[in-house]
């Protein structure tokens, strides 16, 4: 069923530290969990709660994400009505780029305007998550609230950047600061903004008079006062991805089976460009254990504790441990991997090791032949 | 509209009578096969590989999974403004209507969708077979040869010659005889069913079947006897790369296994020619600290906790602790529960074998299989026995 809920998926200004992965990739496309990009998750939790339509504010190095995106076929968005809107920066000149979201918003409020939804919920792409943002819009509506941020409370902490959130008895977000900020308080923002689209476009309007532009700083924090900002606690999984420590973390923890369940299964499936792979090969010696293996692999090698993406081979004699290859890497015979992180397609010669750790993974950039 | 050179027609409506448990409620086309796929995925993508981008797709026995995963051909690319997949099923006219009677009256009913894109050539394929063909180079020789109809054809055991349609050729590759499953065959060389015809000749063939009574409206039986009593230019095609017909249980099994050797005959994992099919769309699969896999494929959104030997497990599979699975081919969904042993056998879609339970055994005659969506389980008082 639609719900009255337009998505948008905000890539202007992500906090990015993800180094190498990001070099020629936006935070959205950074392959995850063997054969998703980031941007998956939320775009598949907006489709599952029935979010007929959903724009996607590109801003930097977005030639993998049209790429990944497409016409929104894989994620049921090519639509004769509604569907995905994928909106680059709208620029009068050059400087506008570096203009905060609420510009970018503004150069296209006629999406807005436009949708039938008389709600709005604007998201980042690097929570990697299953949220159903139909509950979140019941919560939204019953409590009164002007904006409803989903948030997670978090005993053990997020190794990624995450605004952290104080919330009083009745469900009120109270203070809110960013990553960055001495706030002691573990529930964090999944920095997903529920609000109504008239305040929105007056929040934009508003902000922008008064030469602010960002969403987040100016229109929600500096007004913790004047609206009734509350919780929306989520209860599944979460990982904040934007820093390297997060990425291998929350990769790593996708090998306990019931984080696995729940965060591709509950409430629904998370959806990604299809590649065609055939089944993965396990030959005959092959010794694979403790890992996530995609299609298309072909593993004659050990395996353990570790993320293979599609089209991974690994020759005889080789060994991964703890680590992430990602799309076509090539491990040779014999080759050693403990704790790194190989981005796409990346050769690994015969007899070759690398060793990172877990705090500090080896890392080695797209293409590279090591 | 751009003029299309080549159309394919796909029989699909085959009953698979012969595989059992495995076609009670889905077409043989729709069989699922090599951990990913339904078999009528190989003539479709070998199709599009070829350039061929209008297919009409004849459905008839129980086409409800077929016409699901066919959708409107998006998987293959086949969606397309002009041309495409279009599924056609038998329907009624004014006068009323038959079911397609046989593969030849398939065609013959479909006149106007053929006549509708005016083809040079039409190309029948059924979608009962396992390969992987060109059939742009099929073409080819059917024009170098001006033929009225090319046949491909296979070298096959002469043991088994007489299960076949065999051809005899002459030295230039034409067709000097042909005879559907002959007792005493005076050739290896079988047909694939797969017919390359000069559209002008296939209609006035077609035409001509249909006005015969005695006729039981086949291509093999029928309208290739005729053509070539007729004297009309019937040549052969060699194929010689792996080409199966999975028509029984043994041979559904015995191409699975196929696709485990070293180095396969058939390579699924072939970029330049990529077997397309409807994504389940299934996270990676999860092999647990328990598990150990040898030999095996294995598509995603499985969890093997299990040993896996020799086997294919398609998407979803789960295999549980102490479970093993052997020379097994389990089906989409097929769930093995705990200190279960799977020996030479094939779990259908769905199915699901508890705890415990035991099917198939090493030297077992037959394949075992369980059929989709069954489920076997101990009696009660043995489910505390000791694990197998």
């Amino acid at each position: 069923m639609k719900l009255p809920l337009t998505g948008v998926i905000n890539l202007i200004h992500e906090a990015d530290e993800m180094e190498a992965l990001t070099a020629n990739r936006c935070l959205a496309t950074v392959p995850f969990g063997g054969r998703y990009r980031l941007i998956d998750f939320v775009l598949s939790s907006m489709v599952n709660s029935g979010i007929p339509k959903v724009a996607v504010f590109a801003h930097r190095k977005f030639r993998s994400l049209m790429d990944h995106l497409g016409s929104g076929a894989n994620w049921d968005l090519h639509r004769k009505q509604s569907g995905l809107f994928v909106l680059p920066p709208s620029m009068e000149d050059q400087t506008d780029f570096g203009k905060g979201d609420l510009y970018h918003f503004y150069r296209h409020r006629d999406y807005f305007a436009r949708s039938a939804s008389d709600h709005v919920v604007i998201a980042r792409s690097h929570m990697v998550c299953n949220v159903d943002f139909a509950k979140v819009l019941d919560q939204h509506r019953e409590s009164g609230a002007d904006i409803t941020v989903v948030c997670k409370q978090t005993p053990e902490g997020t190794p990624g950047l995450a605004r952290k959130a104080r919330v009083d008895e009745t469900g009120r977000i109270v203070e809110m600061q960013d990553h960055f900020g001495r706030l002691d308080s573990d529930i964090v923002s999944m920095e997903m903004y529920v609000l109504g689209k008239e305040l929105l476009l007056d929040l934009v309007e508003t902000s922008l008079a008064q030469g602010r532009d960002h969403f987040v700083r100016h229109s929600v924090l500096s007004r913790l006062n004047q609206l009734r900002v509350h919780a929306y606690m989520h209860e599944g999984v979460l990982g904040v991805v934007n820093n390297i420590a997060a990425y291998y973390r929350h990769s790593m923890e996708l090998l306990q089976p019931e984080v696995w369940r729940e965060l591709f299964f509950k409430p629904s499936a998370i959806y990604t460009k299809v590649k065609d792979e055939p089944p993965t090969h396990y030959r005959s010696g092959a010794d694979v254990t403790h890992s996530l293996i995609a299609n298309g692999c072909d593993i004659e090698g050990t395996v353990t504790g570790s993320i293979l993406f599609r089209g991974v081979k690994v020759a005889k004699g080789a060994v991964v441990r703890n680590s992430i290859v990602m799309q076509n890497g090539v491990i040779g015979e014999n080759g050693a991997l403990d704790s790194c992180i190989l981005d796409k397609d990346v050769e690994i010669r015969p007899q070759t090791q690398l060793r990172g750790s877990s705090e500090v993974p080896f890392i080695a950039l797209k293409r590279k032949v090591i | 509209m751009r003029k299309n050179e080549c159309i394919a027609m796909l029989l699909a409506g085959g009953e698979g009578r012969r595989l059992g448990v495995l076609t009670k409620d889905l077409a043989k086309p729709a069989v699922p096969f090599g951990g990913k796929y339904r078999i009528i995925d190989f003539t479709l993508s070998n199709c599009v590989h070829s350039g061929i981008e209008t297919v009409g797709v004849l459905t008839q026995y129980q086409p409800l999974v077929l016409t699901q995963h066919l959708g409107i051909g998006s998987p293959w690319g086949l969606d397309r403004r002009e041309g495409g997949m279009h599924v056609l099923p038998p329907y009624v006219r004014q006068k009323g209507g038959t079911w397609y009677k046989g593969t030849a009256n398939a065609i013959y009913q479909n006149l106007g969708f053929i006549e509708s894109y005016d083809p040079e050539y039409v190309l029948i394929i059924s979608g009962d077979h396992i390969y992987k063909m060109n059939y742009d180079l099929l073409l080819d020789a059917h024009k170098k040869n001006n033929a009225d109809a090319t046949i491909a054809v296979i070298s096959v055991p002469w043991a088994d010659a007489s299960r076949f349609g065999i051809l005899s050729v002459d030295e230039d590759g034409r067709v000097v005889e042909f005879a559907e499953k002959p007792k005493n065959p005076t050739s290896n060389l079988a047909s694939m069913g797969v017919y390359m015809f000069t559209w002008s000749v296939l209609k006035e063939a077609l035409i001509r079947d249909e006005a015969d009574r005695q006729s039981s409206n086949d291509f093999g039986k029928d309208v290739i006897p005729t053509l070539l009593a007729d004297g009309a230019r019937l040549f052969s095609y060699q194929f010689s790369d792996y080409w199966k017909d999975v028509g029984t249980i043994d041979s559904l099994w015995e191409a699975n296994m196929d696709l485990l050797e070293e180095r396969p005959s058939l390579q699924l994992n072939d970029r330049s020619w990529r077997i397309f099919t409807a994504s389940p769309n299934q996270p990676a699969q999860y092999v647990a600290p328990t598990a150990r896999v040898q030999g095996s494929l294995i598509n995603e959104g499985c969890v093997v906790e299990g040993a896996v030997n020799r086997s294919v497990l398609f998407n979803g599979a789960q295999v549980g602790e102490g479970s093993l699975v052997e020379d097994s081919i389990l089906m989409p969904g097929a769930i093995v529960g705990k200190n279960a042993k799977i020996i030479r056998a094939i779990v259908g879609e769905g199915a699901v074998v508890g705890d415990g339970c035991r099917v198939g055994s090493v030297d077992a005659a037959e394949i075992a299989v369980v059929g989709s969506g069954e489920t076997i389980r101990l009696p009660e008082e043995l489910k505390e026995a000791e694990p197998v």
